[in-house]
């Protein structure tokens, strides 16, 4: 029997290592070496609080980004939705202080999904294709947040302290965005993982003649992941005005930049049908932790974005890799 | 005799678990028109790749003008003299017929390096005066007809100054005014001592325009000939010369009353007029060329593409599906074609794949919620068909092609149909899952499930049909009886000789 579990156990950390994400954990850690040892304030409960709480809204919006890509298409359109949703709620919550902050995050989500179903029907019934379609509405929905700010700027003095201070307030040790992102995870990998609609994703973006001839509704796929990917965006607009105290009519600009890059660092695939919110949630981590390690190992600021794109394209490869691999070895069983 | 240009001997292609060309022998000599005559899986295909360098052969030797060559790859065949017209012609559409025929071989000015696009226009242009075409060397690709995008194609070859060029089907979507001209212009490449290899399922077209014949069947050389010496009777009895002694495990099924009744269904440009009634227990086979409209039928009755007239009935009710979830809902199941592009999401795990029919049967108010159940379902069906794989949570892009094609079946089976609909459910894989599949087809055939079989195979659908519908460009040209369903007879329909008797 033991020999039985023995063998169990190794073939379950097998599959662990030969998951995608395996090679971003070890390169995390690789990573994180020389950093602790330079500077060990690095991994002190204090820094990685404020790795965490910077990455939370990023996730949000990049696990949003995920659906999109494991559906084989791709939303531009994000920085756009957070900024409009963003300007809405911050203007809201200047002119009607006595409207409930936590409601704020509602209205939030539900402008996001609006914005994100007038993609998706574009994509799905307009059969428009999704980097154009995104494109389009990415500069209509930048314009349509000037259009409602009339370009002015909602200012920290102008919101109320419980709409402000609604991401800081800590439960439990952590902070309410920290628990909205987990949360978000949670029910994402769920929703990825064990409904049909999850399932129907993954199917679409695979394969999607093979998915038509078992009956899905491709078009409604479709539509869905849109959908998907705005609510968050639109839950992300809320929480960025609140988080940084203001809305500013550029903001999160090239966010989509950053939500695509989470997404392939973890793992996901281009190409659609392959991915996981854990990969995507690593991904992002190891985006946050660059972000905040070029500092601390005194690059100079100049140097940070050529750094982050440098570890993009290095982590991607290492991926690419150890997937032909992985392939040829594969071939060679099957003649073999 | 004038010296061959090419000679091929004992030519050998193995593919994992098949023997695709087993020692075949070909001998093509300048100015003639070669027919490469055999069934669809005779080897045919397989044999051009070698020819063009798209496959390295196992065995034996290709010699051309003498001299023994292979090839690493379709350029150096291009180099060599051997040039293949495609059935579907690779082209680019939105380039220049000068672009096109000269991409892989541009000319450039020996002085200054530069793309001398003044020449390649002015010897395209005298390519299609050689040819007299009405062409513009300038003219888009994509606003060419398919009879002029083939021309291009043999004026390509022409300026790669081919000594063998293959037409693979050439006349397939041609008209008849069409083909004439294509008629003369391989004359032309005939009188010019050029040798063409001419593959054509039509008898008519051999006859008129072919000079010697070689016949392949099961991927083995079986005969050749010169065309004037010889009858259409002698090379249908070559193409299918075997006895249909394999064993097909057929059982003695009690057939029912009617499931599906097709009536005069129609689709433009695909099939017309097609009738059929498929019983309880049946196996229908269904056979005919590439082309001849047998899976466009399907796919309409399968709720995929719609029909342009006729009228279908199910189990007795009216029976008009908008989507395969309509033709499923009604108990219809389809095995598609193309395993890997129509019937797997291949980076999905074996688990997944099976239960993707059934995945609303599966979850509740849309949440899968009983994973446990998942597994033991498709561990159910799965072990039915004898998968052999890894593990049931392995991704189906690991298997080999006969146990991808076991996964496709086991998702099928899941959704128990009354109707179950197999498009070429054996090509590709090894003998011993092929014979799986025929036990399988059999035991369902007698549980009472209606069987439509699409094979090109003529000794599969003989061993296995009840009863067998032959198609032919669309039409359907025969449907014959168990005991009249003989391989002359049938082969006899399936290339439109006979129109059905009534």
């Amino acid at each position: 029997m033991s020999t039985g579990q023995n063998l169990d156990w190794k073939q379950s950390v097998k599959k662990l290592f030969a998951r995608r994400e395996a090679s971003l954990v070890l390169l995390l850690i690789l990573m994180l070496i020389p950093i602790t040892i330079r500077s060990p304030q690095f991994i002190s409960p204090g820094n990685v609080n404020t790795i965490l709480n910077d990455m939370a809204i990023l996730v949000i919006v990049a696990i949003g980004e995920f659906f999109v890509i494991l559906s084989n298409g791709i939303d531009l359109s994000v920085g756009s939705v957070i900024a409009f949703t963003g300007m809405a709620c911050g203007m809201i919550n200047e002119s009607y202080p006595a409207f409930p902050a936590p409601l704020l995050l509602i209205v939030g989500l539900a402008i996001g999904a609006l914005m994100g179903a007038l993609n998706g029907v574009l994509v799905a019934y307009g059969k428009i294709p999704p980097i154009i379609t995104t494109l389009g509405t990415m500069s209509i929905y930048r314009g349509m947040t000037f259009l409602l700010s009339k370009g002015t700027w909602v200012t920290a003095h102008e919101m109320t302290a419980s709409y402000i201070g609604l991401p800081r307030v800590s439960f439990l040790g952590v902070s309410v965005l920290l628990w909205i992102a987990l949360l978000v995870i949670v029910a994402t990998n769920y929703f990825s993982k064990y409904t049909r609609t999850g399932r129907e994703i993954y199917a679409i973006g695979g394969n999607p003649t093979a998915a038509k001839f078992v009956g899905v509704n491709e078009a409604r796929v479709r539509l869905v992941v849109f959908i998907a990917s705005g609510l968050l965006c639109g839950l992300a607009g809320a929480l960025w005005t609140a988080r940084y105290a203001s809305a500013v009519n550029e903001m999160a600009t090239g966010f989509e930049m950053q939500a695509v890059a989470a997404c392939v660092l973890g793992g996901v695939s281009f190409s659609g049908g392959a991915g996981a919110i854990f990969g995507v949630a690593l991904g992002t981590l190891f985006l946050g932790v660059v972000n905040n390690a070029l500092p601390v190992i005194y690059l100079s600021t100049f140097w940070q974005l050529f750094a982050q794109g440098l570890i993009v394209l290095v982590a991607l490869s290492i991926n690419t890799i150890v997937d032909h691999r992985k392939m040829k070895k594969l071939l060679e069983q099957r003649r073999g | 005799m004038q010296e061959p240009v090419l000679t091929i001997n004992d030519l050998t292609k193995y593919f994992p678990g098949i023997k695709a060309l087993d020692e075949v022998r070909m001998t093509v000599r300048p100015g003639e028109v070669h027919a490469l005559i055999g069934e669809n899986g005779a080897g045919k295909s397989t044999l051009v790749k070698i020819l063009t360098g798209v496959y390295a052969s196992t065995g034996g030797t290709i010699a051309l003008e003498g001299r023994e060559i292979s090839f690493r790859n379709a350029i150096d065949a291009q180099q060599a003299g051997i040039v293949a017209i495609h059935q579907e012609a690779s082209m680019f559409p939105e380039l220049s017929v000068t672009e096109n025929i000269y991409m892989g071989h541009h000319l450039r000015n020996p002085r200054t390096k530069k793309l001398d696009w003044k020449q390649m226009r002015e010897n395209t242009r005298g390519l299609l005066d050689q040819m007299q075409l009405d062409i513009d060397p300038d003219t888009l690709v994509k606003n060419l007809g398919v009879a002029q995008r083939h021309m291009v194609e043999i004026s390509k070859a022409l300026s790669l100054n081919a000594k063998v060029v293959i037409m693979d089907e050439p006349t397939s979507a041609l008209t008849s005014r069409e083909v004439e001209e294509l008629f003369r212009i391989v004359n032309n490449l005939k009188a010019e001592g050029k040798a063409i290899i001419f593959i054509s399922h039509k008898f008519e077209e051999i006859f008129e325009i072919c000079d010697y014949f070689t016949v392949l069947r099961d991927g083995k050389y079986v005969g050749e000939g010169y065309v004037r010496d010889t009858t259409e009777e002698k090379i249908i009895n070559m193409m299918i010369g075997r006895d249909i002694d394999q064993m097909f495990p057929k059982k003695d099924t009690h057939i029912g009353g009617a499931l599906l009744e097709v009536e005069g269904l129609s689709q433009l440009g695909a099939f017309q007029n097609v009738s059929f009634t498929l019983h309880e227990g049946e196996i229908l086979g269904f056979f005919g060329l590439v082309g001849a409209g047998r899976t466009e039928v399907v796919r309409t009755v399968f709720g995929i593409d719609p029909s342009s007239g006729g009228s279908m009935k199910l189990y007795g009710g009216p029976y008009a599906p908008r989507c395969p979830h309509d033709a499923m809902k009604r108990g219809i199941a389809l095995v598609p074609e193309d395993r890997q592009k129509q019937g797997l999401v291949l980076a999905m795990s074996l688990t997944k794949n099976i239960s993707l029919p059934k995945i609303k049967h599966l979850s509740r108010h849309g949440f899968i919620t009983q994973r446990k159940r998942e597994e033991e379902y498709t561990r159910t069906y799965g072990e039915q068909m004898e998968i052999k794989a890894a593990g049931y949570h392995v991704d189906a892009e690991t298997l080999s092609g006969g146990n991808q094609q076991k996964v496709v079946l086991a998702k099928w089976i899941g959704t128990q149909p009354k109707i179950l609909i197999l498009d070429e459910p054996t090509k590709g894989i090894d003998v011993a899952t092929k014979a799986a599949v025929h036990e399988f087809v059999s035991e369902m055939a007698a549980r009472g499930v209606g069987i439509i079989l699409i094979s090109s195979e003529l000794p599969e659908i003989i061993g296995m049909s009840d009863r067998v519908v032959v198609m032919h460009e669309g039409d359907v040209t025969a449907t014959l009886d168990r005991a009249d369903a003989t391989a002359e007879n049938i082969m006899r329909a399936a290339i439109g000789d006979i129109k059905e008797a009534k």
